[in-house]
């Protein structure tokens, strides 16, 4: 088990992009079945809630990923491992890219179905985001279903980026997951 | 012909604010009655589609006007489909035993600056209490416009029942807009 790194790239992400991607990942895990389980409920205070919680939880995401999309560009990624064939490399760049234009775009698209569907975003109770289209009961229906097939692009999308994670810790035994998560660092030299 | 018969009135209607012009005639498809509750922090707004209103009201004589507004609550635009159904039912409305609201004026007094403001009754699911809305009085050609606002708190009326008088979830003030365009009570507008 040899690692082997490049002179000046970073052996982990900065705790900064850590915290922002597992903050991130833990919003998604709470925003996305909270989104598939209130569309049904019949309407109670609780739906209105679940909403509510929804949509702050998005805006944040949103905002997270801007953040992140910052740091990242004066922090950049480790390297990835020598040892990685070419075309994992460049599946692992275009994920990557896909899933930052998704945490942007999801969060865009429910915002906007919101305001079609005649219902504004105010982000914890407070900040209220502006209108960016009016009410539209055509174009919320067709939001509906561009933010429903996002997320189901961004699920199976996660899934990959999940599956691939734990296949470099457990199969190559690299640091392509330690490096998100230095707990699991391998102990050597 | 008529235009013609009108314009000397429309003059001495500029020039004499205040001249004996008592409008009496409600249009309704110029007119409405909207809400905007606050769900969440989130304004929603809504309106109700039909509802009868007789406004007797000469800007000469404010005191001496009149209101009955009755709306037929199974008409409300309540902003989504579900919250329509949802409003008509037993914790809301109870439109089956409460098929309407009415408001009767008792008093309108002036507040000066084209501002008056109107008091009486409002009876809502079987409550009844005493409301008062400021409104704004203007002109517009031969017809009169009356704007104005209040805050109505639901729970005073009973609506909202159940969970649905959490009002960290839904707000208890309910802001009512109203705007009746209102034509002069008879042709020719003068009396």
């Amino acid at each position: 088990m040899s690692r082997e790194h490049e002179l000046k790239a970073p052996v982990s992400y900065t705790p900064v992009a850590i915290g922002l991607h597992w903050l991130v990942a833990l919003l998604i895990f709470f925003a996305w079945p909270m989104g598939v389980y209130m569309h049904d409920l019949p309407l109670s205070p609780q739906k209105l809630q679940y909403y509510a919680w929804h949509k702050w939880a998005g805006v944040t995401v949103f905002l997270l990923a801007i953040l992140r999309l910052a740091w990242r560009t004066s922090h950049p990624a480790p390297a990835l491992p020598e040892a990685m064939p070419r075309w994992q490399r460049q599946a692992a760049t275009g994920l990557h890219h896909l899933l930052y234009l998704l945490i942007l775009v999801i969060p865009l698209s429910g915002w906007l179905m919101s305001s079609a569907k005649g219902f504004q975003t105010v982000w914890f109770g407070l900040v209220p985001l502006p209108d960016l289209v009016g009410k539209d009961k055509e174009l919320g229906e067709l939001l509906e279903e561009v933010h429903e097939a996002l997320n189901f692009t961004l699920l199976g999308i996660v899934g990959v980026h999940v599956a691939a994670a734990i296949k470099h810790h457990l199969v190559d035994r690299d640091d392509v997951l330690s490096r998100m998560l230095p707990f699991l660092r391998r102990r050597e030299n | 012909m008529r235009a013609r018969r009108l314009l000397p009135l429309a003059l001495l209607g500029l020039a004499l604010p205040a001249a004996a012009v008592e409008y009496g005639k409600v249009l309704p498809e110029k007119s409405q009655i909207t809400f905007t509750s606050r769900q969440m922090g989130v304004p929603v707004s809504g309106k109700f589609g039909r509802f009868a209103a007789q406004v007797a009201f000469d800007p000469a004589r404010p005191e001496a006007g009149k209101a009955t507004i009755e709306i037929e609550l199974a008409s409300i635009d309540a902003g989504s489909a579900e919250a329509d159904e949802e409003v008509v039912g037993k914790n809301w409305f109870q439109t089956k035993a409460f098929p309407s609201a009415r408001f009767v004026s008792t008093s309108v007094k002036p507040l000066g600056g084209g501002r008056y403001e109107v008091r009486g009754p409002l009876t809502l699911r079987g409550h009844t209490q005493d409301v008062t809305a400021p409104f704004a009085f203007k002109t517009d050609g031969q017809l009169a416009v009356l704007d104005g606002t209040f805050v109505l708190k639901r729970l005073d009326f009973g609506v909202g029942q159940g969970a649905w008088g959490d009002t960290d979830t839904v707000a208890n003030e309910v802001q009512v807009g109203f705007r009746f365009v209102v034509a002069p009570a008879s042709p020719g507008g003068a009396k």
